[in-house]
């Protein structure tokens, strides 16, 4: 958490986008995480990505459960409401603001103690139901804030700072995500940000449950050697099945890959998400071969990364609840009470 | 003759020759799951279609079927509602537990029994209708699978006519319970007739036991607490549910969704102006609920104890994040699972100081349904009113009896108050937004929506200590700024909340009782029983915490107040101890946690007894 507030003034010929705003009406406060720590770079990606989207920065709401991870949204969007909720709990938060307003965007950040280790039945549950957001894991591998301690996406056989060997398995919450149905999925690397900056914004514009897996070394606690969330150790095993393009309508991008090796995939709003294959094997709408993929990898090694699901027919929990187009948080008495005539009516049944 | 004599006497004698008319209570014991339940309701409305003031209780194990169940009829001319504990007439249809139920029984009830129960032979002082269910089942449902369901409608058909039930109300009452699955009313009302006629042709009436056609109850309805308060929800705009099964609060969510499903959908595309979701369990369910409240939506949850416990961290986030939230407690004896199917009043101090840290909650206490209705709606505009979680405290005895209550009343005048909301126009005229910034002086901030301006009125909503416009801050002064900001705002929550009622007795007298909840029909018709025996009581009954000032002062115009309460150790007392410094010596405790509801002849035992003897010293009576 941080009370300083970064300056508002501004360069006058910084870029705009299509809504006129720069990079600066997407910032928030100073970050007070440790100089270098990933989680600062993916917070630059979100910036990044909502600019490009040119989304109304308050039409956005960003929650959170709490950790290092769970800080960083107050460290992005300032006009935005965000809320740092409860160690787990941010899926449910965010699933009942969800329910009461459709109509605003949902980017949840969590960590990967608050998702895989103290929610991951929060985590399951809000995918399976298919919650219209993107949900962002800052995935580390330890606890930061209390200094070091492993957390439940640890691989077994890495070492912590103090020497400690982790004995447990690890949990893969990519491979969970495609399980449980999540119609969008990827994993990425805090460093890359060329890869991670699209997939953010595919995320932000699919409509359903969109989860990305970002492996953020944490340079206190995670980045030495016998790490395997260490900046080191992601940049040599990481093996991109893909690099993604997001067109929107009124920013078209040209794209000009070889026939054959990309993939076009058209979600609800119109956007178009390109994926330049890098694998040719690989097959992105494709839920049972991707699991098969990343499986297979992950016994060698390698850590997957790239657009490694979507659905283009997505649907979203408002669509299994079959509730009304119009906000619920928005509907009047006159709407919602049926009012006395009819409770009269529900009395005579009583009688 | 001491005052427990009296009580324990009977008010009327059933002496044989002499009519008693609708004041006595019928029990019907049978196995759970054996589809008992229609008949029983049937029973018990065709009871108030007479007019007689009714009451069902519901004595069930926690079990899906085979352990004996008791449904208990209470009629009472007097109005009396409360449980009576003594039975005047017996079905006995569980073999299992027949004879113990005849043994139990006073001198003078009578008994409808299957017949190769053989009961007749073990009392020769009860009054005996055998009656061959098989062979009167058999000719009415060809469908053999069927049988088991149907054959209970045949006890009331014989009930009906050893009774006096008029056959066409109770076969309007059987309409009503059914409604419209066409061959289950055929058979059932030939099922009924069979029983009349068999009791018709076989039975001299011998026992003293009538139902009579009066107009106590014209007007009334039946129904169950966690119907109603559904039904208040629905009426007050709620449109987000999260809940989690336990019982005895998931009929509620039930109830919600099935008269939202009737009421809520839009007529031109079908659509829900709703949205209910089964929480993975309860941590998600208030989560939900807070996420939901937290965006401007009313939302609730619905629970017990068990789910009360998991839910204590976000409640802690509810009140000093200052989040609305309504949460339904349909409490359940406890500790632990305890037993989960019997009623108490166990929760109040769990949920007045739920989390950790320093924590205060507003408790509303409904007496029956209508009131459960009533406080069910009032505690979304005091949510978003106060910003914070507002507990309604039910309990099993409320929430799954079917009570007599007055009807559910609204107002199409009424607004919903959706509290202090700061609206873009607000923010545009220039005015100071402050999160947590105290304007008015009664300790409630404003809040904006998430959405609601572009450039103003954002905020970080946090559980971590923060300034008035909502900035981190561990500056101690800031916090305990901040903290006393919320004690104001709860001396605020006082004069908001549904006030103490109460009601004195004919003469001065230097004796109170306070009481609330599920305990008040009992509690009146107790007040009764200790008049007749000169034992005068003022008494109050308490609907919410925060206590209003009149508790105190109630308190301090009585040399002694009894505080009457269905858990062990007597958690209003202490609650109220607390909050007002009260000297406990002051409050005497009458305690009654077996989980069977409280019944009037034992409050008026308990009482009765210290009256006698004036010691100070507290009851602990056991079970009654």
């Amino acid at each position: 958490m941080t009370y300083i507030a970064k300056p508002k003034f501004h360069h006058p010929a910084l870029k705009k986008n299509a809504l006129g705003f720069t990079h600066r009406d997407y910032e928030g406060k100073i970050s007070t995480l440790c100089a270098g720590c990933g989680h600062d770079s993916i917070t630059a990606s979100i910036i990044e990505a909502c600019y490009e989207l040119s989304i109304e920065p308050h039409r956005v709401a960003k929650i959170s459960g709490i950790g290092c991870s769970s800080k960083t949204p107050d460290y992005f969007l300032g006009n935005s409401h965000g809320f740092n909720s409860v160690h787990g709990r941010m899926p449910s938060v965010l699933t009942g603001a969800n329910l009461a307003n459709r109509d605003l965007i949902y980017l949840g950040v969590s960590g990967d103690g608050d998702s895989a280790s103290i929610g991951f039945g929060q985590f399951a549950h809000s995918i399976r139901r298919g919650v219209n957001m993107t949900y962002i894991v800052e995935n580390n591998g330890v606890y930061g804030l209390t200094k070091g301690q492993f957390s439940a996406t640890a691989d077994r056989g890495s070492r912590s700072k103090k020497g400690v060997l982790n004995t447990d398995n690890a949990i893969d919450l990519v491979a969970i995500a495609l399980q449980l149905g999540a119609t969008y999925v990827a994993r990425s690397f805090s460093g890359d940000k060329t890869q991670l900056v699209p997939l953010i914004a595919g995320a932000i514009q699919h409509k359903g449950a969109a989860f990305i897996d970002v492996i953020s070394p944490c340079v206190a606690f995670n980045n030495h050697a016998g790490s395997t969330k260490s900046f080191d150790y992601v940049r040599e095993h990481n093996d991109a099945v893909n690099r993604l393009d997001v067109i929107t309508g009124r920013d078209p991008i040209t794209v000009d890959y070889a026939p054959g090796t990309v993939q076009v995939v058209e979600q609800h709003d119109g956007t178009k998400l390109a994926l330049r294959k890098i694998d040719a094997d690989y097959d992105a709408h494709d839920r049972v071969g991707a699991m098969a993929f990343l499986a297979k990898h992950a016994a060698k090694g390698q850590i997957v990364t790239g657009l490694l699901y979507v659905d283009p027919e997505s649907e979203d929990l408002h669509s299994h609840l079959n509730t009304v187009d119009a906000p619920l948080n928005s509907l009047e008495a006159e709407d919602l009470c049926p009012g006395s005539a009819t409770l009269d009516k529900i009395n005579a049944s009583l009688r | 003759m001491t005052p427990t004599d009296v009580a324990v006497q009977e008010q009327q004698t059933s002496a044989r020759g002499q009519r008693v008319v609708n004041d006595f209570s019928i029990q019907v014991a049978t196995v759970n799951g054996s589809g008992s339940q229609t008949a029983n309701l049937v029973l018990l409305r065709s009871i108030l279609l007479m007019g007689v003031p009714v009451s069902g209780k519901n004595m069930f194990p926690s079990n899906i079927a085979g352990l004996p169940t008791w449904y208990t009829i209470r009629a009472s001319k007097d109005g009396y509602i409360g449980r009576k504990k003594e039975v005047d007439f017996l079905v006995a249809m569980n073999p299992e537990t027949a004879k113990e139920d005849v043994l139990t029984l006073d001198a003078g009830a009578a008994v409808v029994y299957d017949e190769p129960l053989r009961l007749k032979e073990l009392r020769n002082d009860l009054i005996f209708y055998p009656v061959p269910f098989d062979k009167l089942v058999a000719p009415v449902c060809p469908d053999a699978k069927l049988r088991r369901l149907v054959r209970n409608m045949i006890y009331d058909g014989i009930l009906a006519k050893l009774l006096g039930i008029e056959l066409p109300l109770m076969e309007k009452a059987l309409g009503k319970q059914l409604g419209k699955k066409a061959k289950a009313v055929t058979l059932n009302t030939a099922a009924l007739k069979a029983g009349w006629d068999y009791a018709e042709a076989h039975f001299t009436k011998q026992d003293p036991f009538w139902i009579e056609r009066m107009s106590a109850a014209i007007g009334k309805i039946l129904v169950e607490g966690n119907t109603a308060a559904a039904i208040g929800c629905m009426m007050a705009g709620v449109t987000v549910v999260a809940w989690y099964p336990i019982t005895p609060s998931s009929s509620l969510a039930d109830a919600f969704a099935s008269y939202c499903k009737r009421l809520r959908h839009d007529p031109a595309t079908g659509k829900a102006k709703y949205a209910i979701v089964q929480g993975e369990d309860e941590l998600a369910s208030i989560g939900i609920v807070i996420g939901a409240s937290w965006n401007g939506a009313r939302a609730f949850t619905a629970t017990s104890g068990p789910g009360i416990s998991l839910m204590t961290e976000f409640i802690g986030l509810s009140y000093f994040a200052e989040v609305p939230a309504v949460i339904m407690n349909v409490q359940r004896a406890g500790p632990s699972t305890g037993m989960p199917t019997r009623t108490q009043q166990c929760d109040i101090i769990a949920c007045a100081y739920a989390s950790h840290g320093d924590t205060k909650h507003v408790l509303l206490f409904p007496e029956d349904p209508a009131e459960a209705f009533e406080f069910a709606a009032q505690a979304f505009d005091l949510a978003e009113r106060l910003q914070t979680t507002i507990f309604l405290m039910l309990d099993l005895d409320i929430g799954m009896n079917h009570r007599l209550c007055r009807p559910l009343r609204w107002d199409d005048a009424r607004q919903y108050d959706r509290g202090k909301i700061m609206t873009a126009e607000m923010l545009e005229e220039g005015r100071d937004f402050g999160r947590y910034l105290d304007i008015d002086g009664d300790g409630i901030p404003y809040r904006t929506y998430p959405g609601t301006h572009p450039t103003k009125g954002s905020y970080f909503t946090r559980g971590t200590s923060r300034d008035r416009y909502a900035r981190y801050s561990e500056e101690g002064p800031v916090y305990a700024d901040n903290m006393q900001r919320l004690v104001r705002k709860f001396e605020t929550a006082q004069d908001m909340v549904p006030r103490p009622l109460q009601a004195n007795a004919a003469k001065p007298t230097k004796y109170g009782v306070i009481y609330f909840g599920s305990t008040a029909p009992a509690m009146d018709e107790a007040i009764g029983l200790l008049e007749e025996h000169g034992h005068l009581l003022d008494r109050m009954r308490v609907r919410a915490f925060p206590f209003h000032s009149s508790v105190a002062s109630f308190i301090a115009d009585h040399d002694f107040v009894y505080v009457v309460e269905q858990n062990r150790d007597s958690q209003l007392r202490s609650l109220i101890v607390n909050e007002n410094g009260i000297d406990p010596v002051r409050l005497i405790p009458i305690v009654h946690y077996d989980g069977t509801p409280i019944t009037a002849r034992f409050i008026a035992k308990a009482i009765g007894d210290h009256q006698d003897h004036l010691k100070v010293t507290p009851l602990r009576k056991a079970v009654s």
